[in-house]
């Protein structure tokens, strides 16, 4: 069990964490204090032309110059500091996190279509599965995540996330099961532009991270839900497939439905499960996908996790209950609860 | 005493059902809970047959459950399992509510004025005496019914809404009765369900239930009780015998 909450403003008003925090906290009983986080997008204007690497540092001292000797290797840090924290007593530091402003070099990548990204991701595949004391958790443009191991306030202050303004949140309060709650393990989980939360759990997660694995991708942070980020990157953004069928791929009609479709339908859907059997998630689970103009929620195909969205405004919200959405805006207009498997998503207009 | 107003503005769920424990040991029959906004468990294992607590805004999940006597009115939507193991007493809301309604119930009257979400009617039970209702006057999702070991459970598929029109509808049911307005489709049973007309006795039994829920809505209850109703029950005794047993 675990709480989730999404909001996208579609007219990319910004919206400070304040809000988020408290929406998060009221679902406390989803959570067990060993994990929560934030991402936001849109949260450094400043620096938006330049990946926003976060990473948790073990030791400044001792890892800190080799991640940076690496970096230096694939392109330029523009700029770099320590991401503002305020030490909370029930919070225990066991990492130093930092933001780099990094600029890739894509004459290195020189057989890739789109040799930033590449550079990105293997720079993350890379740091975090030689766990050298630095973990890259977030590593998009004009978003960052904050994530630790304890409870949605204490990790919401700690990372003064009413500081940050942003048109985008997720949020996620872990109630860790499978494996140990570390801040690694705290959602969101993040790749380039793409963040995930998720309540549930993948018990297809073996054979998802095997054929993840097969494209390069590396499984490091000893929990189910970033396959999601990973298998989303391969679909939409290299296979060039839309949101929806992604998840038509993840969480598929049964073949019964599909038998019933008309034909053109049929064969669309054919062709999805045969494609991308390996990328289908079983299990039950309630997850959240973002990327910088787009969120989207969808839960297992029988519904063994709660969503719920509600809509005011230019404002979309996905969560795991009705009343956190109410915290953030109580008169939040045409609550409902989309059917099992199929997507809701929402986009900025322009 | 007369009726206690409680302001629920952030007060947690702890508390809360301290005061209205409180209220009801020192022989308060009418509680009235404003500024709810996702306190779970509110009035569970709570006891009273005569006492009745009004609810304005959106309670959290496993509202009313072991509840035994006492009535909660809910102006606004419930989240998940509401009336879970209820045993006595109503539970009355002004709204929809989340996935797993009546979770387990064993007693006592559910009714849910517009929709309810998966698995409505979960495992409910009866034995003896103890025969729980729960009606929907919208449209429920899939697994309506699963597992289903007794009670009777409505769905009126008001609101020009299909009363289900998804899978799975009385899938393991080995008890009770599922009452749907009309009838539902053939492929949205689930397995070990059947589905027939009522008989002129089972509508008898069911319409003071409609007549109720209609009353209690101040809902036109004249094409409810002319409407046709379709029954969903156990397809055979123990229609999962072969499965989970060896004999």
């Amino acid at each position: 069990m675990c709480g989730i909450i999404g909001v996208i403003d579609r007219r990319r008003q910004l919206m400070d964490g304040t809000k988020i925090k408290e929406a998060l906290a009221s679902m406390n009983e989803r959570g067990s204090g060993e994990g929560a986080g934030y991402v936001a997008y849109g949260i450094y204007p400043e620096y938006k032309e330049y990946y926003a690497l976060h990473v948790f540092f073990d030791h400044i001292r001792e890892h800190k110059v080799p991640l940076e000797d690496l970096l230096e290797k694939w392109g330029t840090i523009v700029h770099d500091e320590q991401i503002k924290t305020c030490e909370q007593p029930n919070l225990r530091k066991v990492h130093t996190p930092w933001r780099y402003f990094f600029r890739p070099d894509p004459t290195l990548m020189p057989k890739s279509t789109t040799p930033e990204e590449d550079i990105i991701t293997h720079l993350v595949m890379k740091v975090n599965s030689e766990r050298n004391g630095a973990l890259i958790f977030s590593s998009g443009k004009n978003l960052g995540v904050f994530k630790a191991a304890g409870w949605p306030e204490d990790v919401a202050n700690f990372y003064r996330i009413q500081d940050y303004k942003g048109y985008l949140w997720l949020a996620h309060n872990r109630y860790p099961t499978n494996t140990a709650g570390w801040w690694g393990g705290a959602h969101p989980f993040n790749l380039l532009d793409w963040s995930v939360v998720h309540n549930g759990e993948i018990t297809s997660y073996g054979t998802n991270r095997r054929y993840i694995e097969s494209f390069g991708y590396k499984c490091t942070m000893y929990t189910d839900t970033e396959v999601v980020a990973y298998l989303v990157d391969l679909l939409v953004r290299k296979h060039g497939l839309s949101e929806k069928i992604a998840v038509r791929a993840f969480a598929p009609p049964f073949w019964e439905d599909i038998d019933r479709m008309p034909a053109k339908e049929q064969e669309l859907n054919r062709a999805i499960r045969l494609t991308y059997g390996s990328a289908m998630m079983n299990g039950p689970f309630a997850i959240c996908i973002a990327n910088e103009n787009t969120l989207v929620g969808f839960t297992d195909r029988i519904k063994l996790r709660p969503l719920v969205v509600g809509e005011s405004g230019d404002r979309l919200f996905i969560s795991s209950e009705e009343a956190a959405i109410r915290r953030v805006d109580k008169d939040v207009g045409n609550i409902f609860m989309p059917k099992a498997g199929e997507p809701v998503i929402g986009r900025l207009y322009a | 005493m007369g009726a206690v107003h409680i302001n629920a503005k952030d007060i947690h769920y702890t508390q809360l059902n301290e005061q209205i424990r409180t209220i009801v040991a020192r022989g308060g029959k009418e509680i009235i809970l404003d500024n709810i906004l996702g306190q779970r468990f509110i009035g569970d294992g709570l006891r009273g047959d005569d006492v009745t607590i009004t609810i304005n805004g959106v309670p959290g999940g496993d509202l009313a459950m072991f509840m035994s006597g006492p009535t909660i009115i809910v102006h606004g939507n419930a989240d998940h399992a509401p009336g879970n193991t209820m045993d006595k007493g109503a539970v009355i809301i002004h709204g929809s509510a989340g996935d797993a309604v009546a979770h387990s119930m064993r007693g006592g009257r559910i009714y849910v004025r517009d929709n309810i979400g998966y698995r409505g009617g979960i495992h409910m039970k009866q034995y003896k005496g103890k025969r729980p209702i729960l009606v929907v006057g919208g449209s429920a999702q899939a697994f309506l019914g699963e597992y289903m070991a007794g009670g009777l459970l409505i769905v009126l598929g008001l609101n020009d809404a299909a009363p289900v029109s998804e899978r799975g509808v009385g899938s393991g049911i080995h008890g009770g009765e599922i009452i749907v307005r009309g009838e539902v489709e053939e492929r949205y049973l689930g397995t070990g369900a059947k589905q027939e007309p009522l008989t002129s006795e089972q509508r008898a039994e069911i319409l003071p239930v409609i007549e109720d829920f209609a009353r209690v809505f101040t809902i036109d209850k004249e094409p409810l009780l002319a409407a046709d109703y379709s029954r969903i029950t156990a397809a055979h005794a123990r229609p999962f015998a072969n499965k989970y047993t060896w004999e």
